[in-house]
């Protein structure tokens, strides 16, 4: 810096940073509330409260929901938001976009607060949002992108601190993955179709999910790590060169995992073996963030001892190298056919969730308070229980899943010598783990205490200090770069250059996509066809959107593995071309309840009397269930007012209907509909029931019963 | 619109050049990120490292003057 160079005074902004983080909080609790309760939920069926808008299947996407895109979406902006100029030495490039920011994206918060509990939903975990809220996240999104991007063009620090690689990275993903998982056509102002079917629907919703964890979940809070762990530890980071490696291998690597999703179901094995073998490569950049994260503090371990914000952070840190090591593991396939569908899934997304975003965003929030209000902490005693009571939380609730998972996988294997399931009945492997469901909710109610105590502790701080609204700072402008910038190396020239950065983190993140989508998309032979596959009845149809309503896919897959102990239990495994008409598809990640694949096929068909009951009542035919009841589908009728366009949306997404269909639907509707009504009437009136066809109840059992019944026709496909 | 490229995915024969290629570009992409990785000059590495630790900001006047900071 010479004496020529101007020094320009700024300022940057706390307000927004504040007002981001206090929504963290705000929402954290709240999701974590609505965690706990469906956690309750499980042990006790009742606190479902026999209404459609507290149901488990309701509320379980409010969590995830709430969970990912309110508090730890929240935090990302929060850390950004103070990071960004203080690394550019700018502040952001408009208050207003960080405003419209801000109340955008609660606004969107509040919708869903709202759209799920009504039943409002696409069923696409972590997509559940309909159509009209994923155009405001698209919008919001792109105010997000587009402040973040002004703000590095007109920066004052030439150089891209790796923290902000990560942060470009999370954007234009992130854009990217919404984008392609949300396309789907309307139906009605809350209702849309997926685009895709069956098993590509599969795999671009696991590529999105997977991504989602990826680029939401952790690349933006590796971002934050790299900016906040060396400012709380005062040190550099540990390895700038192993940061530039891990990131471009860690964005490369990390969409090709999506298919570890789908091991073993009716996706495509090239596709299957893809994400198993990126998946165990991604091991290594992911470790090389936990590596640079943890060795930051090489020499200087003894802050750790004193410093709870240090402690927060290593926790965080560790947790993500453990969770990046499961994962992978959890990818192989034969590690993946014991712990598929089973809750030692769960263990391992929160894991995750409460130990590396959960603490990460503790810790940060304990770094920026005493920052913002310029002032100490209320209570170093409070935070440290705080870490204590959540590290203990953490593993009450992973422990005792990882036994549940294990437990319950091993019961469903088990086999007598003579060659039959021990446990036939499923049920009985669910009664077996409920305990370990108790233990879980003791680690949730620690995990939230903690949380609690911290938002309390911080409103204390806060009105212990003054609010430091504008923080004012100076720094040279930036001094043009000459042509001739010699001896620099290629990496500073990426970024010396954002937009470049930018297309190529696109570029980079596009590949794995497009490899592994297109071809499902043109190569037949992955999807083979079954001649025997017909398009549902328009009553199956609203029976179907009335399974997505209720979130049935929460609890209970339709998809059965080429296992014998899945083959005797549920029937012949799913083939793809089984599914070429599910808009949206329904394979679930989750058996809570057993698989409904073949729900209505011979084998395992009931009568459609014992299916009205067990929706009234669970527990009136299988003693000691755990599934909500749902009498609100005896009394609800099914709007046939929209069958017609229902049919015409499919028929335009390629489901063959005849094209005069839409008009007559309702037609068949009724009269399937008097078919169900008739075969249950007199049993159900005996025991005081009222039967009518139009009923949300007949619509589904409709569909439950047409369940895996394709394929035992007689018809096959002629070569 | 697919039709340019259609052609490619007919027959699952010989459909092993395609990972292929991509291998060996995604190789050599990062063999060479390796290679001037570990080229970097040590002065280029600090002056990057401490970025966010050069700002002139609040937290950093603060340790400067040995203000507890957690």
């Amino acid at each position: 810096m010479n004496n020529n160079t101007l020094i320009e005074k700024f300022s940057y902004d706390n307000n927004i940073v504040r007002l981001f983080a206090n929504a963290t909080m705000f929402w954290g609790i709240t999701g974590m509330v609505v965690g706990l309760t469906i956690a309750f939920q499980l042990i006790f069926p009742s606190w479902n409260l026999g209404i459609e808008y507290t149901s488990f299947g309701r509320l379980r996407p409010l969590h995830t929901n709430a969970v990912i895109f309110a508090f730890v979406g929240n935090g990302i902006f929060a850390g950004v938001y103070y990071s960004l100029p203080r690394l550019l030495k700018t502040p952001m490039w408009s208050k207003l976009l960080g405003k419209i920011n801000f109340w955008g994206w609660q606004l969107i918060i509040v919708s869903a607060v709202i759209t799920l509990p009504l039943g409002y939903t696409s069923s696409k975990e972590y997509a559940e949002l309909e159509w009209p809220i994923d155009i405001a996240i698209t919008l919001i999104w792109v105010v997000f992108g587009w402040n973040m991007f002004a703000t590095i063009l007109k920066r004052r620090e030439r150089h891209l601190y790796v923290a902000i690689w990560f942060y470009i990275a999370t954007f234009v993903t992130v854009a990217v993955l919404h984008l392609v998982n949300s396309f789907a056509l309307p139906v009605s102002f809350m209702k849309s179709y997926s685009w895709y079917a069956g098993v590509q629907d599969a795999l671009v919703q696991w590529w999105y999910g997977h991504n989602a964890v990826a680029f939401f979940l952790t690349t933006p809070y590796l971002g934050l790590m790299y900016y906040f762990v060396p400012k709380a530890a005062n040190r550099p980071v540990f390895s700038y060169r192993l940061s530039i490696i891990h990131f471009w291998a860690l964005i490369f690597l990390y969409i090709w995992a999506g298919p570890h999703h789908l091991l073993y179901t009716a996706l495509p094995d090239w596709a299957q073996s893809l994400g198993v073998v990126f998946s165990v490569m991604l091991i290594a950049p992911s470790w090389g963030g936990m590596i640079n994260g943890l060795l930051t503090l090489r020499g200087a371990w003894d802050k750790v001892r004193d410093s709870v914000v240090l402690k927060f952070m290593v926790v965080a840190i560790t947790a993500y190298g453990m969770a990046t090591f499961e994962g992978p593991m959890l990818s192989l396939k034969n590690v993946n056919a014991i712990a598929h569908f089973t809750d030692w899934i769960v263990a391992h997304v929160h894991v995750g969730a409460l130990g590396w975003n959960g603490f990460l965003t503790f810790g940060m929030l304990y770094f920026l308070w005493p920052i913002l209000f310029k002032t100490k902490l209320y209570s170093q005693k409070l935070a440290n229980f705080h870490f204590w009571i959540g590290t203990l939380g953490i593993l009450f609730y992973a422990i005792p899943l990882y036994w549940a998972g294990f437990a319950q996988s091993q019961m469903w294997n088990d086999f007598t010598k003579d060659g039959f399931l021990v446990y036939p009945n499923f049920l009985e492997t669910v009664t077996n783990i409920i305990p370990m469901y108790m233990y879980r909710a003791v680690g949730g109610t620690l995990y939230l205490i903690g949380a609690i105590v911290m938002v309390v502790n911080l409103i204390l701080t806060a009105k212990s200090g003054t609010f430091v609204r504008e923080e004012h700072a100076e720094a040279p402008a930036l001094v043009p770069l000459s042509k001739n910038y010699k001896d620099e190396h290629w990496h500073r020239w990426f970024e010396r250059k954002p937009t470049q950065m930018l297309i190529g983190s696109l570029i980079v993140i596009l590949i794995g996509g497009v490899i592994e989508m297109v071809p499902t998309f043109l190569v037949e032979s992955n999807v083979p066809t079954i001649k025997a596959v017909k398009p549902y009845t328009p009553l199956e149809l609203h029976g179907r959107d009335i399974y997505i309503q209720e979130g049935c896919v929460n609890c209970h897959t339709q998809m059965i593995r080429p296992f014998r102990s899945e083959t005797e239990r549920y029937g012949e495994y799913s083939k793809a071309g089984e599914f070429v008409y599910d808009h949206p598809f329904l394979w679930g990640s989750k058996r809570t309840g057993p698989d409904l694949a073949r729900e209505g096929s011979a084998k395992l068909r009931k009568p459609n009397s014992w299916h009205f009951k067990h929706m009234y009542d669970p527990r009136s035919v299988s003693d000691g269930s755990i599934m909500p009841a749902y009498p609100w589908l005896l009394d609800k009728s099914y709007d046939t007012t929209m069958t017609a366009a229902k049919i015409r949306a499919m028929i335009t997404l390629g489901v063959p209907y005849a094209e005069d269909f839409p008009e007559k639907a309702n037609a068949d509707i009724e009269r399937q509909a008097n078919e169900i009504v008739e075969s249950m009437r007199d049993l159900l009136e005996e025991d005081g029931f009222e039967v009518a066809p139009d009923r949300e109840i007949i619509a589904l059992i409709a569909y439950l019963q047409r369940l895996g019944r394709d394929i035992e026709s007689k018809e096959t496909n002629e070569k | 619109m697919l039709k340019f490229i259609k052609h490619n995915m007919d027959t699952i024969a010989g459909i092993g050049i395609f990972p292929l290629i991509s291998f060996i570009i995604f190789f050599l992409f990062f063999i060479v990120l390796f290679v001037w990785v570990i080229n970097m000059k040590k002065t280029e590495i600090e002056l990057l490292s401490n970025l966010p630790l050069n700002a002139d900001d609040q937290v950093n006047s603060e340790l400067t003057n040995n203000t507890p900071n957690s």
